[in-house]
C-alpha cells in the first residue's frame, strides 16, 4: 500500500448536553492512503457526519473531541491551536457539504468566492486566481468556466452548484477531502456524472477522499474501502467488494439484505427490526444487540474489533457465508 | 380487467400570479416573468383495480404534481381523473374520499399540536365513517393494522421516530377507507433499515385491502420492487409505460435506458470499480422546454425529426407504450425489412 495521509486512532467526540453526554463518535479508527476513497456508511445519527466534522476541527460546543488522535501527513491535528488548524483547513484537508445551496454565499459571484478561498492560503494576483479558478471549474465539468466565474450561485442548477463546491474544495490540492453526502440532494443522472468525475479526480490528483453516505450502492461504485458506522462506532470495515459480498457484522448483513435491489420484486424485504437507538440511552455493550437476532447475554459487554485479513468487525457472533449455507 | 382509475388527458399549467401593476409592466415591456410552466402535459393513464403503478423521473419532471392531480389536491388545468366511474373533482373541488395520499415527509405532514389519534380520527368522523364515540376503537384498529401500539394514540408526533410517523400517516390515509392510495416518496426520508419495514407494510396492506395505488419515487429500485407497471416521466410528459420487468429489463425510450444506466448499483462481485453510463447535460428548464421531443438535446440518438416534432405515445405491445421517434423508425424498419 502507498503512503498513509490520514490516520485516525480511537477518536471520541462527545456532546455535553443538558440531557446527558451524547457519544456521537465513540472510538473510531481508520487509515487512509494517498488517492484512496473510503466510504463511511451509516444511518442518520450514526455519527458519520460528526466524524467528518471532527477531522476538520469543526465540532462546536457543547461538543468536543475528548480522546483520540488525528494525524494528517504526520501532524497531530487534535492538539493544534485554532490558528494552526485554520492554516491547514482548506489547504491540506477540505470538506464538501450535502447542501450546495447552503454552502455558497448567495451575495458573491462564483469567481469572488473562489478568490476568497485562494486568498485564505496563498498570495495570488487577480488574474492568476481567475485562471486557477477557471481551470478547476473546467476540471469538475462546468462548461465555459471563465464566463461562469461572474455568475451568482442562484444562476446555477443544484448539480452545477455542487460542482462549484467541489472545485472550491480542490483549489489547494488538499491531501484529503471529506465529502458529506454530496450527491444526496441531486438527481440520479447528475449524481452519476459527479461520482464518475470524483473517482477520476481522486486518481489524477492523488487526493484521498472520505465519502460519507447512507447509500450503499453509491459507495460501492466509488470507494475501494468501506467503514460501516452504528451508534458512534465503526462496526465493520474492510475492502468494499469483500465487505459487501461477505459481511460479518449482522448490521452490515441486514443493511445489504434490506435493499430492494437484492430482493425478488414484490417479495417482502428482509427487515432489521426496531429503530436506531437514541445516543442518549445506548444499551451497554454492543449497541446493535437489541435489534440483532444473534445477540446473547454476552453482547452486553462491548466486543472489540476483530481484525483478520485486512478487515475488521466488532461482533461476538459474526455472520459468515458458511452460516448462511447451513441455515 | 377493467380500468379502475383513469387519468384522461390531464395537464397542469402553473402560471405566474401577476398583479395588475405587473400586467401593465409586462405590456409595456418591463422585466416581468410571464411564462408559465407546464408541470404536467397531456397525461393519459389507466390503472386497474388492485394494481400498483410506479411513477419515476428526476426532480421537476412533474411526478408529484401528477400525484396531487390524481389525489384531487390540485384541480387540473385541463383533463379529468375518474375513479371507478366517478370523477374526483367537480367544479374545482374534490368530491370523493376514495383517494388518499401518503406524503414524503412525515415530519411536515402531521400536525405537531394534535394528538396522533385525533389526527387519524379527524377525517373518518367528518365523513361519518365512524362516530365520535366509536372513534377510539376505530383508530386503535388502524393503529394495529399499521404496526403501531394503540396505547400511543394520545401522544404527539414529536414523540415518534420517522418510521413510526410514516406509519401514522399511512393509518390516517387508510382510515378513510380509500380505494386508491397515492404514495408520494413515502420512504425517501427514512433510513435504509426503516425503509424496508415501510415497504413491507405497503406491500402487505395493498394486497390485503385490495388497494389500487400510485407509487411515486425517484428511487428506481424501490419502484421496481413494489410496482406492477411503471410510467417514466420527463419534463411533464410520460415517455414510457409498461410492466416493471419489461421496462426495467428492456427500456424502449433512450431516456429510460439512460436513467436506469446512471443509477449506482450495489457492486457485489467486481474487484474493480465499474463504469456506469451517465446522461449528458441536465434537465432543461420547464419554463422554456426544447422544441420537439423534450429529451432530444441530451439524447444520443436524436435526429432532425426529434428537434422538430413531438413524438406521441404509441402502443408497442399489449401493455407497453413509448413516446420516441427513434422507436417508430425502428419499428418501421422492422416491418419494411
Amino acid at each position: 500500500m502507498s503512503e498513509t495521509v490520514l490516520s485516525v486512532k480511537n477518536l471520541r467526540t462527545h456532546f455535553f448536553t443538558r440531557a446527558g453526554v451524547l457519544k456521537a463518535v465513540d472510538g473510531v479508527s481508520f487509515d487512509l492512503a494517498k488517492g484512496e476513497i473510503m466510504g463511511l456508511v451509516g444511518e442518520s445519527g450514526s455519527g458519520k457526519t460528526v466524524t467528518g466534522f471532527s477531522l476538520l476541527g469543526l465540532v462546536d460546543a457543547p461538543g468536543r473531541i475528548v480522546e483520540g488522535s488525528i494525524k494528517l501527513n504526520g501532524t497531530e491535528l487534535t492538539t493544534l491551536s485554532d490558528v494552526a488548524l485554520r492554516s491547514r483547513r482548506g489547504r491540506e484537508i477540505s470538506m464538501i457539504f450535502q447542501d450546495p445551496i447552503a454552502t455558497l454565499n448567495p451575495m458573491l459571484t462564483i469567481g469572488q468566492q473562489m478568490k476568497l478561498a485562494i486568498d485564505a492560503h496563498e498570495r495570488l494576483g487577480n488574474r492568476a486566481a481567475e485562471i486557477r479558478a477557471a481551470e478547476l471549474l473546467t476540471q469538475v465539468g462546468i462548461p465555459s468556466a471563465a464566463a461562469r466565474l461572474r455568475a451568482y450561485p442562484h444562476e446555477f442548477s443544484g448539480g452545477m452548484r455542487q460542482r462549484v463546491a467541489i472545485a472550491i474544495a480542490l483549489l489547494h490540492r488538499p491531501s484529503v477531502i471529506v465529502a458529506d453526502e454530496p450527491t444526496t440532494a441531486l438527481d440520479v443522472s447528475i449524481q452519476a456524472q459527479i461520482l464518475f468525475q470524483m473517482r477520476d479526480l481522486a486518481r489524477e490528483t492523488g487526493t484521498a477522499m472520505i465519502w460519507i453516505s447512507h447509500d450503499l450502492a453509491v459507495v460501492s461504485s466509488l470507494a475501494s474501502k468501506l467503514a460501516v458506522m452504528y451508534a458512534g462506532r465503526i462496526v465493520e470495515q474492510g475492502q468494499t467488494a469483500t465487505l459487501l459480498r461477505d459481511p460479518r457484522h449482522p448490521y452490515t448483513a441486514g443493511l445489504i439484505a434490506s435493499l430492494p435491489a437484492t430482493a425478488k420484486p414484490g417479495a417482502p424485504l428482509t427487515q432489521i427490526r426496531g429503530t436506531t437507538p437514541s445516543l442518549l440511552s445506548l444499551p451497554p455493550g454492543c449497541a446493535f444487540a437489541p435489534r440483532c437476532d444473534r445477540a446473547t447475554d454476552r453482547c452486553s459487554t462491548e466486543p472489540n474489533m476483530t481484525v483478520q485479513d485486512s478487515r475488521g468487525w466488532r461482533c461476538f457472533y459474526p455472520v459468515s457465508q458458511r452460516d448462511e449455507v447451513s441455515a | 380487467m377493467s380500468d379502475f382509475l383513469s387519468i384522461d388527458n390531464v395537464s397542469q399549467i402553473f402560471g405566474p400570479n401577476l398583479t395588475t401593476g405587473e400586467k401593465i409592466a409586462a405590456k409595456l415591456g418591463g422585466k416581468v416573468e410571464t411564462r408559465s410552466v407546464r408541470a404536467v402535459s397531456d397525461v393519459t393513464l389507466s390503472v386497474r383495480k388492485g394494481e400498483t403503478l410506479g411513477l419515476v423521473g428526476e426532480s421537476g419532471c412533474g411526478k408529484s404534481t401528477l400525484g396531487r392531480l390524481i389525489a384531487g389536491i390540485l384541480p387540473p388545468t385541463s383533463g379529468k381523473v375518474v375513479i371507478g366511474g366517478a370523477p374526483v373533482m367537480k367544479n374545482g373541488s374534490k368530491v370523493t374520499t376514495r383517494v388518499q395520499t401518503v406524503f414524503q415527509d412525515p415530519f411536515a405532514s402531521l400536525d405537531p399540536r394534535m394528538k396522533v389519534g385525533n389526527t387519524v380520527a379527524e377525517g373518518p368522523i367528518a365523513h361519518t365513517l365512524t362516530t365520535k364515540s366509536e372513534a377510539p376503537s376505530y383508530v386503535a384498529s388502524w393503529f394495529e393494522r399499521v404496526g403501531l401500539d394503540p396505547v400511543w394514540v394520545d401522544r404527539y408526533p414529536h414523540q415518534f421516530s420517522g418510521g413510526q410517523r410514516q406509519r401514522i400517516a399511512i393509518a390516517r390515509a387508510l382510515a378513510m377507507q380509500p380505494d386508491v392510495l397515492i404514495c408520494d416518496e413515502p420512504v425517501a426520508s427514512l433510513d435504509v433499515s426503516i425503509q424496508a419495514q415501510i415497504i413491507n407494510l405497503f406491500l402487505e396492506l395493498t394486497r390485503d385491502l385490495g388497494l389500487t395505488s400510485v407509487f411515486i419515487s425517484h428511487d428506481l429500485s424501490v419502484v421496481q420492487h413494489v410496482s406492477d407497471r411503471v410510467a417514466v416521466m420527463y419534463l411533464g410528459r410520460i415517455v414510457e409505460l409498461g410492466p416493471v420487468a419489461q421496462v426495467f429489463g428492456e427500456p424502449a425510450h433512450p431516456y429510460t435506458a439512460a436513467l436506469f444506466g446512471s443509477v449506482p448499483k450495489l457492486v457485489l462481485d467486481a474487484e474493480e470499480l465499474v463504469h456506469f453510463d451517465t446522461i449528458e447535460g441536465e434537465v432543461p428548464s420547464p419554463l422554456s422546454p426544447p422544441s420537439g421531443c423534450y429529451y432530444h438535446p441530451r439524447c444520443p440518438l436524436a435526429t432532425q425529426t426529434c428537434g422538430a416534432t413531438q413524438p406521441v405515445m404509441q402502443q408497442i405491445s399489449d401493455l407497453r407504450a413509448v413516446a420516441c421517434h427513434h422507436f417508430e423508425k425502428q419499428q418501421a424498419d422492422a416491418i419494411s425489412g
